[in-house]
């Protein structure tokens, strides 16, 4: 108890810079899933992807990170078992903080596929489950996160699987597929706005202290997503097509108005994941400066303080516009044969999916939800080829990914405990 | 600065991009073999088309000229094995691909078994210095001519590949596709009609010929009509290829 009077601040300071810096790395690691598929399939310049992503993903981390980075603060630990020791949950938030920030760099060094969500889930079970008791930790609710992570890849499957097949309904499966397109691209515009806008409205702007009624919601996310589709259609209508090449390029012209529809999709891919992968950050941060703040005192309803959101925005930003631009250099190219309209269909199923799981407070993985949409639209045969090889490296190194969070967690936890005791 | 360190380690090795493709979702895309496939029957059917130039130079008794177009010919038909072969090594099983992997590595197989015949072809001709009877020329000119043509038509229908794909394999796309294999085998059952008028005609012409030239030149209008046959064989593969799942 005196710990936290004592060295309150230091310990405070300790949580913020690893956060900042767990951050900085998913900003830096994860930019390449959240944007490759844009840049891969030349939508998007590597510059317009990253002015994107740090605007988006700023505001999806600001405006709708709160509900997960709640669920990461409190929901996965039992606070009333640390009513007495409140140091430990301290000192057990830092050292899941360490433990994620450290398998992130060993796993990036490596090359191999990171999940900063399932490290960071590991590592605080790990350290409140074997560090100080298995009864601290809320099993339920770790139970209903872990099978998010396998319905939220198959529910965006096969999400991505009807938009990729509605689009070949209306749009390339008719006489003129370019007129198809102007006329429905920005039907999927407002889709995507929509959800966006509804989730955000609804369950990120608690923190921020806008309460707003379920009828005006419901009328301020259409707007939202009109505006969305009236801007886009305005794109359309400026788009130059090459007329000349009738019917034998028709599809490359079809193909140009679904790469404006990509960047509006990238943009909610951007927001989806700032969303959902701020938490992993600061989550733990927000967990220490409550109980810090509060004296030691766990007040099960106390809010995020207000600097912590915009930090963790601030830490994915500063990442990617530090390491974002080397890392998607490497892509774009090696990439042949995904069109936009692919690449569109993976990527607002993906979103929409993340940021549905991010209103609802669920932690979960935005490359695992992508990876899922991705087979969706190659169930519906849109894509070339998918590597499956690749795709069981993804899913092994994520099951791989929990003990050893778990395990670094328990050993920081031991440490900073023989250190502060 | 930890990551600066990480960096170095990267450009060091120089497989930075390779860490990325395992490190991230772009790994999950592998290269497609549309564009290669479209690209190899692209070589087949220039391959197959150096016949109308060396027949040409042929029938001037222009050895030296016939020489270099097979040499030009045999060429093509080697960059399209080596086409051949590379798309087979980046097609290992355990790709989830909206065709079946053995059903496109039959189509490769047939496309190529069009440039061989070329070859063969030509160098039965070149080796013999065999020559077309002056008399069956322009009969024999029309037959290579429309055989060719089914080579054509074959690369029209696999060029409809990236369409398909755009189209998710269905729909009107479909339906092209099918007519254009419908007009390839109208094309290769009028070669067959024009080869039994060069056989009778042939027939005709044989007292007049050296026999063991006249065994060589049945062979080679068996072989010419190979070609409209192959390509004909390619549109019932892709038509397979379509078919599945």
């Amino acid at each position: 108890m005196d710990i936290l009077l004592n060295s309150g601040s230091t310990l405070v300071m300790i949580a913020a810079v690893v956060g900042l810096f767990m951050a900085w790395g998913i900003g830096a690691n994860d930019v390449a899933n959240a944007m490759g598929t844009s840049v891969g399939s030349k939508a998007l310049t590597i510059k317009q992807a990253i002015i994107i992503a740090m605007v988006f993903e700023f505001a999806g981390a600001y405006l709708a990170g709160g509900e997960v980075t709640s669920t990461i603060r409190k929901g996965i630990i039992d606070a009333s078992f640390f009513v007495d020791s409140p140091e430990l949950l301290v000192f057990g938030m830092i050292s899941a903080l360490f433990a994620a920030a450290t398998w992130l760099l060993i796993a990036s060094a490596l090359g191999w596929p990171v999940s900063t969500t399932h490290s960071i889930v590991g590592a605080i079970v790990g350290f409140a489950a074997v560090g100080v008791s298995p009864d601290a930790v809320e099993w339920s609710k770790v139970g209903g996160i872990v099978g998010s992570w396998i319905i939220t890849p198959l529910i965006s499957g096969v999400i991505a699987f009807l938009i990729f097949n509605s689009a070949q309904k209306l749009i390339f499966d008719t006489d003129k597929p370019l007129q198809q397109a102007k006329r429905w691209v920005p039907m999927y515009m407002f889709f995507a706005g929509f959800v966006l806008s509804l989730v955000t409205i609804k369950k990120g702007l608690k923190h921020l202290d806008l309460h707003i009624g379920n009828a005006d919601g419901f009328l301020y996310a259409v707007i939202t997503a009109v505006i969305v589709a009236l801007i886009g259609k305005v794109f359309i209508h400026r788009l130059k097509f090459d007329e000349s090449a009738a019917l034998k390029t028709h599809y490359a012209n079809v193909e140009k108005v679904f790469a404006l529809l990509m960047i509006v999709t990238a943009c909610a891919m951007a927001f989806a994941h700032g969303s959902n992968d701020v938490a992993n950050a600061i989550g733990p941060l927000a967990a220490v400066v409550s109980i810090v703040d509060n004296g030691g005192q766990i007040a099960a309803k106390s809010t995020i303080a207000w600097w912590i959101l915009p930090l963790g925005g601030f830490g994915i930003v500063a990442g990617l516009a530090l390491f974002g631009h080397k890392v998607m250099a490497t892509i774009g190219t090696g990439i042949t044969h995904l069109t936009p309209s692919r690449g569109f269909a993976a990527e607002l199923a993906a979103a929409c999916t993340v940021v549905i799981a991010s209103g609802s407070g669920l932690p979960i993985s935005t490359t695992q939800t992508l990876v899922g949409a991705v087979l969706g639209v190659g169930m519906a045969r849109g894509i070339a080829a998918i590597n499956l090889g690749v795709v069981r490296n993804i899913v092994v190194s994520w099951v791989v990914t929990l003990p050893v969070g778990a395990a670094l967690s328990i050993m920081f936890f031991w440490m900073m405990q023989s250190v502060f005791s | 600065m930890r990551y600066d360190q990480l960096e170095l380690i990267y450009n060091e090795n120089n497989n930075w991009k390779h860490i990325m493709a395992r490190n991230s979702i772009l790994g999950v895309f592998a290269k497609s073999p549309i564009k290669p496939l479209e690209k190899h029957i692209k070589l087949v059917v220039k391959c197959s088309n150096q016949l109308i130039p060396f027949f040409s130079a042929c029938s001037e008794q222009n050895w030296s000229e016939a020489a270099k177009v097979r040499r030009k010919l045999s060429k093509l038909e080697q960059d399209a094995d080596a086409l051949k072969r590379q798309l087979r090594l980046e097609l290992p099983g355990g790709l989830f691909m909206p065709v079946d992997r053995a059903d496109l590595l039959e189509l490769l197989t047939q496309q190529d078994k069009i440039a061989n015949r070329a070859k063969d072809i030509a160098g039965r001709i070149l080796g013999r210095k065999l020559e077309i009877p002056e008399s069956l020329q322009e009969q024999f000119n029309a037959y290579l001519a429309r055989c060719i043509e089914a080579t054509e038509k074959a690369a029209e229908a696999i060029n409809e590949l990236d369409d398909l794909l755009e189209t998710g394999f269905r729909g009107r796309e479909v339906d092209l596709v099918e007519k254009m294999i419908n007009q390839l085998d109208a094309i290769e059952d009028d070669t067959d009609t024009m080869q039994i008028v060069l056989r009778k005609d042939l027939l005709a012409l044989e007292s007049e010929l050296n026999p063991v030239d006249v065994m060589f030149l049945y062979q080679i209008i068996d072989w010419v009509g190979d070609l409209a046959d192959l390509a004909e064989r390619v549109g019932a593969r892709l038509e397979i290829l379509l078919a599945r799942k």
